[in-house]
């Protein structure tokens, strides 16, 4: 039974590692996306919208597979319980930035033109926390020592998500031509794509203490 | 008679093996990196290969059980050695299996009018404390190195969970099998000379001799113990002293291993000796105190908070109580079965002042001058004779030992036929023809016989300078004695 622990090991890192990359390409695909709408290119935006659909999907099956093999061959004892908890925390990024994709596609807001560019800049700040956020997570797993590297970063996009979201809201709320519910909608999106990097954020701070736990 | 006094032995290894699985996977299953069932069977048949492949070399041994002289002895030392380290285990606390039998020894001692080999009382008083210590300061470098050569070898998490789980592994194996090797001796050792077991061909592949088979049966009691009843003190070392993470874990099973491998073993001081090196002490370890030595070891490294000082208190009573409670158990025993059941549970040894001893004293340098007019003296135990002694020469305690050695009254008688007894091949055919020799010769003292069988042949002459030689040469003379005694209750 011993005897296959490495081969089970060499699967469950590709996992892991396949497991982030869906994470990280999600960010990347909720970028394109969102620029794509705001941009008012539908066509490459629902072609996003489906791509996104599609990573989520092979996300969420990625990570059932490995709590599977996590419980099942009681691997990393110490560790279980953080892993399966980041994973989670992982998956859940994930579907934020599904979840925040297809808001555009259901409600169809109508995002005036000066908002445009901040909006963009709040997608991509969000995103880049979210990359950082990965990379601690891969750090943790092959290298416990530079996962602070990139925690910190984390933070960082998170505090600048922050800015552009206030400034964005502000803006909103002093174009008094719209419709208070017109502002109110575009307010919620604006909250909904800075939430992701404030759960980056959460996950990042929740990595330290497992950093920490994970005494060897 | 024979199946009745081996349920003693076999007693102690039931509980030889539910308390002393928890030094070599007691970690292992702590740390959750091991099943309890997979370590017990891991645990379980490398035990019993150990016992029955390497338990063989040490045959004529008959461990610490072999200087109890009736068999009924040596059942009710078993027997309160047994009880002590049971109840030790049904507490939870690892402790050391052969500190219990010296303790239910010096209980037989002390009924049988024999004198208490103190070194051995000296060596358990300070396994407390150096064995401890050796183990814990092994166990703190090694984490150190292991720690720094993960941290800079920037291995995966779940790549290190498998080498740790490989290595926790093969540590296990490696002790399971030394396990059964060195204790089987005490298991069932003393019942080596009395079997009336038979050799067994199996297929006409493989030859189970009776002292395998002894052995084999031994091997399956201990593995009997791991199974039934060794998850509580296995949880103690594992969880009970502080929470391990598999690295600790096995860092701590390393270390004792690598303290009993350097400070115990015999093996290296040879190749240090053979090859003019400076040898390394050897000190008295037990693989108990080594496994919590460890624990512990680590437990300070990371601050000493961890460390449930409780259960280590715990522990360390339990260290100090098995001996003392396998010698009470013993006394009270030995009373029982000599006193309601009637049966010899020891030999009782007489000493005479032969002048053959007086010269064999003097020609060491001990005076004689006081002790010259006893010749012809009888004394009915060492106890009696040490008060005598005393009195007179005030000699030192190896003194001491060399002349009761010399007085102790053995008649022995050689005899052919017994020595058929001897199949193993485990003393050399010009040994063998030498003793054979000596068909029909009787010896009043065990030294005469030794002086002879020097005289008679050089394969029985102790060489100079080669301990390990000389010890299983000793073993050999030993075995021969047993065998030879008239009296020997075989």
């Amino acid at each position: 039974m011993e005897f296959r622990i490495l081969k089970k090991k060499i699967g469950i890192e590709k996992q892991i590692d396949d497991f982030l990359d869906k994470v990280s390409e999600s960010g990347l695909l909720f970028k394109e996306g969102a620029e794509a709408y705001l941009k008012g290119n539908m066509e490459i935006f629902s072609k996003r919208i489906q791509q996104i659909s599609d990573t989520e999907h092979m996300g969420d099956s990625l990570r059932r597979g490995l709590e599977d093999r996590l419980y099942r061959q009681t691997l990393i004892p110490e560790s279980r319980g953080d892993v399966l908890e980041l994973l989670e925390s992982m998956d859940a990024l994930l579907d934020q930035f599904k979840g925040a994709l297809w808001r555009f596609e259901i409600e169809h807001p109508e995002i005036c033109c000066e908002f445009v560019d901040d909006f963009m800049e709040l997608a991509a700040k969000v995103v880049e926390s979210v990359e950082s956020m990965v990379l601690s997570a891969r750090a943790f797993f092959k290298d416990i020592n530079t996962v602070a590297d990139h925690m910190h970063k984390v933070s960082f996009w998170e505090k600048q998500s922050d800015i552009i979201s206030t400034r964005l809201q502000k803006s909103v709320f002093k174009r008094e031509d719209l419709r208070l519910s017109h502002r109110m909608q575009i307010r919620d999106f604006v909250r909904q794509v800075d939430e992701i990097a404030d759960c980056a954020e959460d996950v990042a701070d929740r990595l330290s203490i497992y950093v920490i736990k994970r005494s060897l | 008679m024979f199946a009745f006094f081996l349920t003693s032995g076999l007693f102690l290894g039931w509980s030889l093996g539910a308390n002393n699985t928890s030094n070599v996977f007691g970690t292992a299953v702590g740390s959750g990196m091991m099943r309890f069932k997979t370590a017990a069977i891991y645990c379980s048949v490398f035990v019993i290969l150990g016992a029955v492949i390497s338990g063989a070399g040490a045959t004529q041994t008959l461990g610490k059980l072999g200087s109890i002289n009736a068999i009924a002895g040596a059942f009710v030392v078993a027997l309160g050695s047994a009880v002590s380290v049971y109840l030790m285990t049904k507490a939870g606390l690892p402790v050391s299996t052969s500190q219990a039998i010296v303790g239910a020894i010096f209980g037989w001692n002390l009924f049988s009018g024999s004198l208490t080999d103190y070194d051995s009382m000296v060596k358990i008083l300070s396994t407390w404390v150096i064995c401890p210590v050796l183990s814990a300061a092994f166990a703190m470098i090694l984490y150190k190195l292991v720690v720094f050569c993960i941290s800079s070898s920037h291995i995966h998490m779940f790549a290190l969970d498998a080498y740790t789980r490989y290595g926790l592994l093969i540590v296990g194996i490696f002790g399971s099998y030394a396990l059964g090797a060195n204790n089987i001796a005490t298991v069932t050792g003393i019942f080596v000379p009395v079997s009336p077991l038979a050799d067994i061909d199996i297929l006409d592949l493989v030859t189970l001799s009776a002292p395998q088979q002894l052995f084999l049966i031994g091997g399956l009691a201990i593995a009997a113990g791991v199974f039934t009843y060794s998850k509580r003190v296995i949880m103690t070392v594992g969880r009970g002293i502080m929470e391990l993470s598999p690295v600790m874990a096995f860092v701590a099973v390393l270390s004792h291993s690598i303290v009993l491998f350097v400070f115990a073993s015999e093996g290296i001081e040879r190749f240090l000796l053979i090859h003019g090196l400076p040898t390394i002490p050897l000190v008295p370890v037990s693989s108990s105190q080594a496994i919590v030595g460890a624990v512990i070891g680590i437990g300070l490294l990371k601050g000493g908070k961890g460390i449930r000082w409780r259960t280590v208190g715990g522990i360390v009573i339990g260290w100090v109580a098995t001996p003392v409670l396998a010698a009470l158990i013993c006394f009270i025993s030995l009373f029982f079965f000599q006193n309601v059941f009637q049966q010899k549970t020891y030999r009782p040894v007489a000493y005479i002042f032969t002048s053959e001893a007086v010269e064999r004293i003097q020609s060491v340098g001990i005076p004689t001058k006081d002790i010259k007019e006893l010749i012809g003296n009888e004394f009915a135990s060492a106890v009696k004779l040490e008060s005598v002694l005393s009195k007179r020469i005030s000699p030192t305690r190896k003194e001491l030992d060399f002349i009761i050695k010399s007085f102790e009254v053995s008649n022995i008688t050689v005899n052919k036929e017994i020595l058929d007894r001897v199949k193993i091949g485990w003393i050399t055919a010009g040994q063998k023809k030498a003793v054979e020799e000596m068909d029909g010769r009787v010896f009043t003292h065990n030294w005469q016989l030794e002086e002879a069988l020097a005289n008679a042949s050089p394969e029985w002459r102790l060489k100079k300078g080669n301990k390990k030689y000389n010890e299983d040469l000793k073993d050999k003379l030993a075995y021969i004695h047993k065998l030879l005694r008239s009296d020997s209750g075989s």
